[in-house]
């Protein structure tokens, strides 16, 4: 039994490290922005969500509020998204890296310093609501969100910024309809994904989601492959089995992940699935 | 008719005046040829037209629209297209991907109705595909549908440059060097190809070349720049004899 619900643990991990992955590839595979802030939108949604199922929502009610608060939390930070596009806008490569690294630092610290909230300490007291269904269910409109996203004008204008920002432009590309979209799907995905963490390890604090969780999330995506939804589902069941796998190895296993990106970058720079697809995740019309 | 209306069109980048006081008054269904040296300014002029760059003076009309300030995605979407001196596709997507994205203004759907696959998505979606399909058949590529672009010869990879400049539908389309690299037998497909999709596609087009053999041959009209000035404009035969042409471009016939 304990075995089960170890395995059961392990996969609804999967499941929400699947709607980080493929959502941070959205900016950063398809649309070929280097964003490394993921985890700021992911504590957005987390503390959103907490604080409604523990403050607001009396207990009888919190099975059905739950959903509503798990979106309230995407929701918060797709605005927070909608901001960061703003300068993506100007700038992108490197600087927009810079960017999304103080997005993340300064939602880091802005909770550390409201102690209503706990501060650095964590906020707890939330349920266990999250289940293998919710997981399930949430991962699977990820992927299909996003597949719908990415198989439209809006995501083969990601595709022509990431290839050429310029000639995307003089070919009609909208480039900042494209930029706000990806942003706020990317990070309401994210912030859905903090949430699910939330109610099902029930504690959080501001350094759960520091740069370190951003830079997990970010080998998830380019171990698996940048603009596949395939490749991010491989990148991040690979990444948190190898994890769960090397745990007795304790410190080595710090030395060895940093050792298989280095080698999966050397070989496959592009990611196990880059730029390729599985076939049924393409929409009927373009499998020609 | 006057389709594109071009006043005191000056840039400057720093210090140096790359264009001064460029004017040009273009009619529909006009070809017009632009030569000069290197550096003279002729893809300043298509830059400043497409929006790439913002002009320090001047404006810029396209029938009875201020277009100067635009952004470049919002001129293209008005009607004007083009292609780039050093070839610049959408390398590693596929031939169908570069023709697609092209249609992005003339593609009609809120994002939403994409994510929720609404039947005016999908029809819209199947009404960009086949005419991509059919664009690419008129260049005779679509067999070739989803290779790469970067894998296709050098001379196609000029074709689909002009085929998705073409699935913006521009009225007029700027042609920056489309002869570079090619070698006379190309050079003189190329001349058919451009006849051909100006009828065919209801087309104005502006085209800057240094083959001189295309320019005389196919444009009726033709302006010279030299350091950012017209110095000359005419038909073939006026500026082959115009002196100082001769002295700053075309040179002199050896004794």
């Amino acid at each position: 039994m304990i075995i089960n619900q170890y395995i059961v643990l392990i996969l609804m991990y999967i499941g929400i490290n699947i709607i980080l992955a493929t959502s941070l590839n959205l900016i950063n595979g398809y649309m070929g922005e280097f964003s490394v802030g993921h985890a700021g939108f992911m504590l957005t949604g987390a503390y959103v969500s907490s604080l409604i199922t523990v403050l607001l929502v009396p207990d009888q009610l919190l099975i059905w509020a739950f959903p509503l608060a798990i979106i309230a939390g995407g929701l918060a930070a797709a605005l927070l998204g909608l901001i960061v596009a703003i300068p993506s806008f100007k700038t992108r490569g490197d600087y927009l890296a810079i960017v999304t690294f103080a997005f993340n630092m300064i939602v880091k610290s802005a909770v550390e310093n409201i102690d209503t909230v706990g501060g650095a300490r964590g906020f707890l007291g939330m349920d266990r609501l999250t289940n293998p269904f919710w997981v399930i269910f949430w991962t699977i409109i990820c992927l299909y969100v996003i597949r719908n996203f990415v198989y439209s004008k809006f995501g083969r204008g990601a595709l022509a910024i990431r290839s050429d920002e310029t000639v995307a432009e003089l070919m009609s590309v909208n480039t900042r309809e494209v930029k706000i979209w990806a942003f706020v799907i990317s990070s309401f995905f994210a912030g859905v994904a903090g949430g699910l963490l939330a109610h099902l390890i029930q504690y959080i604090s501001p350094s759960m989601f520091d740069i370190v969780k951003s830079t997990d999330i970010l080998v998830m995506v380019y171990l698996g492959g940048v603009a596949s939804l395939a490749g991010s589902i491989l990148g991040a069941t690979i990444f948190t089995v190898l994890l769960e796998i090397l745990r007795p190895l304790q410190m080595w296993r710090m030395v060895i992940m940093p050792l298989i990106l280095i080698f999966l970058m050397l070989y496959r720079p592009k990611g196990i699935m880059g730029l390729k697809e599985f076939i049924y995740f393409i929409p009927r019309r373009e499998r020609l | 008719m006057i389709l594109l209306t071009v006043k005191d069109l000056t840039h400057h980048f720093g210090g140096l005046c790359a264009l001064s006081d460029y004017n040009l008054e273009l009619k529909a269904d006009e070809l017009l040829g632009i030569i000069g040296p290197n550096g003279a300014g002729k893809t300043t002029i298509f830059n400043l037209i497409t929006g790439v760059y913002k002009p320090t003076k001047g404006s810029i009309r396209l029938e009875e629209t201020e277009i100067s300030g635009k952004r470049p995605n919002a001129i293209t979407g008005l009607g004007i297209a083009r292609t780039f001196q050093n070839i610049r596709l959408f390398s590693e997507l596929s031939l169908l991907d570069n023709i697609r994205i092209a249609h992005y203004a003339k593609t009609i759907y809120h994002p939403l109705s994409a994510l929720f696959q609404t039947d005016g998505f999908g029809s819209e979606e199947t009404r960009v595909l086949n005419h991509s399909r059919e664009l690419l058949a008129f260049f005779g590529l679509e067999n070739e549908h989803q290779t790469s672009a970067k894998n296709l010869p050098y001379g196609l990879q000029r074709q689909l440059e002009i085929a998705r400049a073409l699935a913006t539908k521009p009225k007029i389309l700027l042609l920056d060097e489309p002869a570079a690299g090619m070698n006379p037998k190309e050079i003189e497909n190329l001349m058919t190809l451009i006849a051909k999709i100006k009828k065919e596609f209801a087309l104005t087009i502006i085209i800057i070349e240094h083959q001189m053999r295309l320019v005389m041959n196919i444009c009726p009209r033709i302006q010279v720049l030299n350091f950012g000035t017209v110095i000359a404009e005419g038909n073939p035969k006026e500026i082959q004899t115009h002196q100082g042409v001769i002295n700053a471009y075309l040179g002199k016939k050896l004794k």
